[in-house]
């Protein structure tokens, strides 16, 4: 029960900030390279149900959503998206940070961007 | 108490190792058959050969509806040409084949003995033009994708009927079988990640077909008349995960061809067929 406010919080805060971003043209560089086939590629397998423009997502990963909740330690969601073969060997989320698809400070814009979700 | 308990537990290592040991290749196909029948309920057995449009109606209807007249009839039709047109010593392709090439398509990928390799189609085809004192065709060649587009489709209806006998056999299908489950690339994928783990699911808007009946259509013809070997869409599958595509015809692509294949068995072959 306490747990909701704070979710709901969440949620209004990371709409607004998109909102916001929306407003002034500018999209968060995070959510370009999350879109982009040639960078993170992300919606190939995640939907993005708090984000209106992530149109035609695939269905391998789970929905990124209510990310602050899900992971309070932001150190945890950046290692998964690092290196997702250390939480799970079999998994088919490649690992961004391990194979340098994506450079450090790439990463950690995604990881902002996933964070507002 | 801890004793007995021990004992029991070494007992069924051992005994999983024997099982491990005696598994071969009938044994995984039936595994990987339960597997889907679990996954994917429902693709009826004989959808296999529609990869991605058996689970999707419209898509299979649409398709249907394409091969009433294909586009690609005249690609087919110059694929005939290359296969009737005698050898410079009066000989003919059909005369290389029993029955003249009809319903012989899925007896291949062979393991041939005596060369100690695989023999795909393709090297069937080649082999029957230096017999004849022709030139080869060229692994990957448009020209070599029309002939057999029109060859297999002689042996349309038959079933799929790869044979792994012998050691050399085995040891070419488990590196087939070592190459379809090992990761590579930039993006670290095996196949088996894509088409086995994932099987139905979405890659963005892409839905992953099974890998039972991937081999039993070959060549297919996509966006109408582009066409495509099945070696040459491992080389797209591999572009993909941004590992470096391997060469027509090598050693390891004919060896997965041979893993692939013999996971189709009992399909019937269906040449050649439209894809989006
Ligand atoms: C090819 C598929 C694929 C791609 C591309 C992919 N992921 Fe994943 N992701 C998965 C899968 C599958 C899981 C589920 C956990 C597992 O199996 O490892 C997952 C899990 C996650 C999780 C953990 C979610 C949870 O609820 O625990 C996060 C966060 C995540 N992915 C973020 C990302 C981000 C950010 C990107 C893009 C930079 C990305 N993923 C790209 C497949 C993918
Ligand atoms: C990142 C995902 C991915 C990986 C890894 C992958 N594939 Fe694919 N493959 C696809 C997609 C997407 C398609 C097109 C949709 C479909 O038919 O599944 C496809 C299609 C195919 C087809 C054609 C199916 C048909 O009927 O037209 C074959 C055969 C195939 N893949 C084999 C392989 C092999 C062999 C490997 C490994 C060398 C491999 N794939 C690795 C995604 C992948």
């Amino acid at each position: 029960m306490r747990k909701m406010p704070g979710l709901l919080f969440g949620l209004l805060v990371g709409a607004a900030s998109l909102a916001v971003a929306a407003e002034e043209g500018k999209e968060p560089a995070g959510r370009a390279l999350a879109f982009d086939k040639a960078k993170g590629n992300c919606l190939a397998c995640h939907a993005i149900p708090n984000d209106p423009k992530a149109e035609s997502p695939g269905t391998i990963g789970p929905p990124l959503i209510m990310m602050k909740e899900r992971f309070p330690d932001r150190a945890k969601l950046r290692a998964q998206v690092w290196d997702a073969t250390m939480a799970n060997p079999r998994t088919a989320m490649p690992p961004f940070g391990r194979h340098q698809i994506l450079t450090e400070q790439e990463i950690d814009q995604i990881v902002d961007y996933v964070l507002s979700l | 108490m801890m004793k007995r308990r021990l004992t029991a537990f070494l007992a069924g290592l051992l005994l999983g190792a024997s099982v491990g040991a005696h598994a071969g290749p009938a044994e995984d196909r039936k595994a990987l058959n339960d597997y889907y029948q679990q996954r994917l309920p429902q693709i009826k057995p004989g959808d296999y050969i529609y990869g991605a449009l058996a689970l999707n109606p419209d898509a299979k209807d649409q398709y249907d509806s394409i091969m009433i007249f294909p586009p690609f009839v005249n690609d087919v039709d110059d694929g005939r040409k290359i296969w009737e047109k005698p050898f410079a010593n009066g000989k003919l392709f059909a005369g290389c084949f029993p029955g003249g090439g009809k319903n012989v398509a899925g007896d291949y990928p062979y393991f041939d003995n005596a060369a100690g390799r695989v023999a795909t189609f393709e090297n069937a085809i080649n082999a029957c033009l230096k017999a004849n004192n022709e030139a080869e065709f060229k692994y990957g060649s448009r020209e070599m994708g029309l002939l057999t587009s029109y060859a297999k489709s002689l042996s349309d209806g038959m079933k799929v009927n790869v044979k792994v006998e012998g050691p050399g056999a085995l040891a070419a299908y488990e590196k087939g079988k070592q190459y379809y489950y090992a990761r590579r690339g930039q993006l670290n994928f095996s196949c088996a990640t894509c088409h086995i783990d994932y099987a139905g699911a979405f890659i963005r808007s892409e839905q992953l077909s099974p890998m039972i009946g991937h081999a039993a259509h070959w060549p297919e013809f996509r966006a109408g008349t582009e066409l495509f070997t099945l070696q040459t869409r491992f080389r797209q599958c591999n572009s993909q995960v941004r590992a470096v595509p391997l060469e027509f015809n090598s050693e390891e692509y004919n060896n997965l061809e041979y893993f692939l294949t013999y996971m189709s068995n009992g399909l019937p072959m269906q040449t050649p067929v439209f894809r989006k």
